[in-house]
């Protein structure tokens, strides 16, 4: 206007920017719930435990804003070696959960058709119907003294006096197994289903072995598989509170049991907070190095 | 037409009405203390309804403290957790003495709650329920067990278990000669009577099965003969005992620990009339027998042991003679920051190989 130009083309970009508004309202519409996710159930959260994790307590009813809690974490061998313990068990389970993963999602995915694998696909389902609680109590039933499997043993001769098969590690590894299997089989038989038959057989026209196969053309292939569904097994595993308090002994201390008397029996919430804050930070750690070590990246594996 | 407004305005009126008088109590209490056909008796009564949520002392504790002492109007954590708490976090109210028919109270327990929870110059709870934790015991297969010590006996290495709590400091305190309850107010001669607790406690691990969490967790591993002896309460005992004659209660040698269940109000309760309606009518000594007949344990009401199971009472008695009752070791308040010296000493414990 001001050089003299028609005004006609604002008319023209003032429809366009009404017609983008419209859509950008669309956009926020739908994006509102999730970011009404994120901020009210997470990030406003952690924002207060961080506030919490960050006051020492000095007297009744007195705080001070410090590290302290965080220096408890590092200076009382028993915590943090309680949280590395967590962290290689959690390890261990998901390599066991892979390999046992793994040939029942080829299985599935690769040599089953039609109704064979939708059955399949269902039993491995079937466990998830009852709750966590349950199918621990499950497991209690098989494996304690007076249990099935004890007595089972006992009554085909294998041994000559009951065995306690609950309260260790042992234990611990199965019922995590057991709980987290399924996370493991879904990506996987996603990802291998996806994989072309005829790669397979184009391989083995081109003189290939059964494992140069699997470790050439299947393995690749499924790496976003096998990557998410480690990660989301791992994180299942250090979060898990009840299988590792209800199966494990008097020596398998579990870092979630740790943040669970710090905030119910100790009334040390600043304590148990930092610890929170530490297992997020750890956890995350533990996945990006998972990341790196097998070149894969957060959106080629979650993304899918 | 008109006629319509006035039967509405009478609804409006007659529901506004009950609901002034009829309220909606929020109950946070342990497993058994409000029996169903207690609340049924009392909502029809008063026309109050209650909401029980089950709990033990810290989680209802923390629950109270994470509202600031709102969610509940009543609760009902034992009588030396009140004072500490109410110190720390302000979670409770001071109790209307005047609302309290205090003549249905045993008016030496009625005193000793109320001088173990004052705090400021005011009351804060009343007595309800009492127990001990003492030990329960196989005598078939463990009858030389009579004190917590004896749990570490190499005779049945790995047949006890116990809980990694509090009471098992202060229980093997005890048990070994020392007087935890007297070093209550000098940190000092606490720490070093914690230290003796520890070395014995982690002497004693190879003989432990497992530590247990629940009640339900013991009294399955003492009725599956897995565990022999364990510390336990004494209602967990009485409830085996019907069930296997050989399993009872005993209380140890150095005296069962006691233990008074009180009511308390939370700070920001809102349903103070429902709460004091509660607690007259749960003291009456017939409801009083009720209760003790589903928790197993006794009241502090005046009479309220007249109408209990004769079955109850006759284990009771087995369990207790008159020098036992004499000699248990009632917990006196806790003072604020003595859990942080216990709770450094047990994961010590646990951490121990």
């Amino acid at each position: 206007m001001r050089n003299g130009t028609p005004p006609k083309p604002v008319v023209f970009r003032r429809v366009n920017s009404m017609v983008s508004d419209k859509s950008k309202l669309g956009f926020y519409l739908l994006l509102s719930p999730l970011i009404l996710w994120l901020v009210t159930l997470i990030i406003l959260p952690h924002i207060g435990l961080f506030a919490v994790s960050m006051s020492e307590k000095v007297g009744v009813r007195e705080y001070e804003t410090g590290f302290g809690n965080y220096a408890v974490f590092f200076n009382e061998p028993l915590y943090w070696r309680t949280f590395a313990r967590t962290a290689f068990m959690s390890i261990l389970t998901t390599a066991l959960t892979l390999v046992l993963g793994f040939p029942i999602a080829y299985y599935i995915a690769k040599l089953t058709r039609g109704r064979t694998k939708t059955t399949l696909f269902l039993m491995c389902l079937i466990p998830f119907w009852v709750s966590e609680l349950v199918r621990t109590y499950g497991w209690m039933i098989l494996l304690r003294e007076t249990g099935v499997l004890s007595n089972f043993l006992l009554y085909i001769g294998a041994i000559d006096s009951p065995i306690e098969f609950l309260y260790n590690d042992a234990a611990i590894l199965v019922g995590l197994v057991y709980t987290s299997i399924l996370f493991m089989i879904v990506p996987l038989v996603t990802t291998l289903d996806s994989l072309d038959d005829s790669l397979i057989e184009a391989g083995y026209d081109l003189g290939g072995t059964g494992t140069s196969i699997l470790r050439e053309i299947v393995i690749p292939h499924a790496m976003p598989g096998i990557v998410s569904g480690c990660i989301v097994v791992f994180m299942l595993s250090l979060g898990n509170y009840l299988t590792p308090i209800l199966l494990g002994g008097k020596d398998s201390l579990w870092f979630t049991g740790l943040i669970y008397t710090q905030f119910i029996t100790r009334f040390n919430w600043e304590l148990g907070s930092a610890f929170g804050f530490l297992l997020l930070g750890l956890s995350s750690a533990v996945v990006f190095i998972g990341l790196k070590l097998s070149r894969q990246s957060l959106s080629n594996t979650m993304g899918r | 037409m008109k006629l319509g407004i006035v039967s509405t305005t009478a609804l409006i009126a007659a529901i506004s009405a009950t609901s002034v008088s009829a309220e909606t109590l929020r109950l946070l209490t342990w497993g058994g203390y409000a029996p169903d056909d207690v609340i049924a008796m009392f909502e029809e009564e008063t026309g109050h309804t209650v909401e029980v949520t089950t709990s033990n002392n810290e989680e209802m504790i923390a629950k109270l403290r994470a509202t600031n002492g709102g969610g509940f109007d009543l609760a009902q954590p034992s009588q030396d957790r009140i004072t500490s708490a109410q110190e720390e976090f302000g979670i409770y109210k001071p109790i209307d003495m005047d609302r309290v028919e205090a003549a249905q109270f045993i008016p030496s327990m009625l005193d000793a709650t109320a001088s173990n929870t004052t705090f400021d110059g005011e009351v804060f709870g009343l007595p309800h329920v009492w127990g001990t934790s003492g030990l329960v015991v196989n005598t078939a297969e463990a009858g030389d067990v009579v004190d917590y010590t004896d749990l570490c006996s190499d005779a049945y290495a790995g047949k006890v278990s116990y809980r990694l709590k509090r009471p098992t400091l202060i229980g093997f305190g005890f048990a070994m000669g020392l007087d935890p309850f007297a070093a209550y107010g000098d940190e000092a001669a606490y720490q070093d009577i914690l230290a003796q607790v520890e070395e014995t406690l982690t002497a004693c691990k190879a003989n432990v099965k497992t530590y247990w969490d629940g009640g339900d967790e013991i009294q399955n591993l003492l009725r599956s003969g897995e565990v022999v002896a364990s510390m336990a309460w004494d209602t967990g005992g009485w409830q085996l005992n019907a069930d296997n004659a050989d399993i009872t209660f005993v209380a140890p040698a150095s005296g069962a620990l006691g233990w008074i269940d009180t009511f308390v109000l939370p700070a920001r309760g809102r349903a103070d009339d429902a709460a004091y309606d509660w607690i007259n009518f749960v003291m009456r000594p017939d409801v009083a027998a009720m209760i003790t007949n589903t928790a197993g344990n006794f009241t502090a009401s005046v009479g309220g042991d007249e109408g209990v199971d004769a079955n109850l009472k006759a284990r009771y008695q087995a369990s207790f003679d008159q020098a036992a009752i004499d000699n248990i070791k009632w917990y006196p308040p806790v003072p604020a920051g003595l859990e942080m010296l216990e709770g450094a000493t047990l994961d010590r414990i646990n951490a121990a190989n």
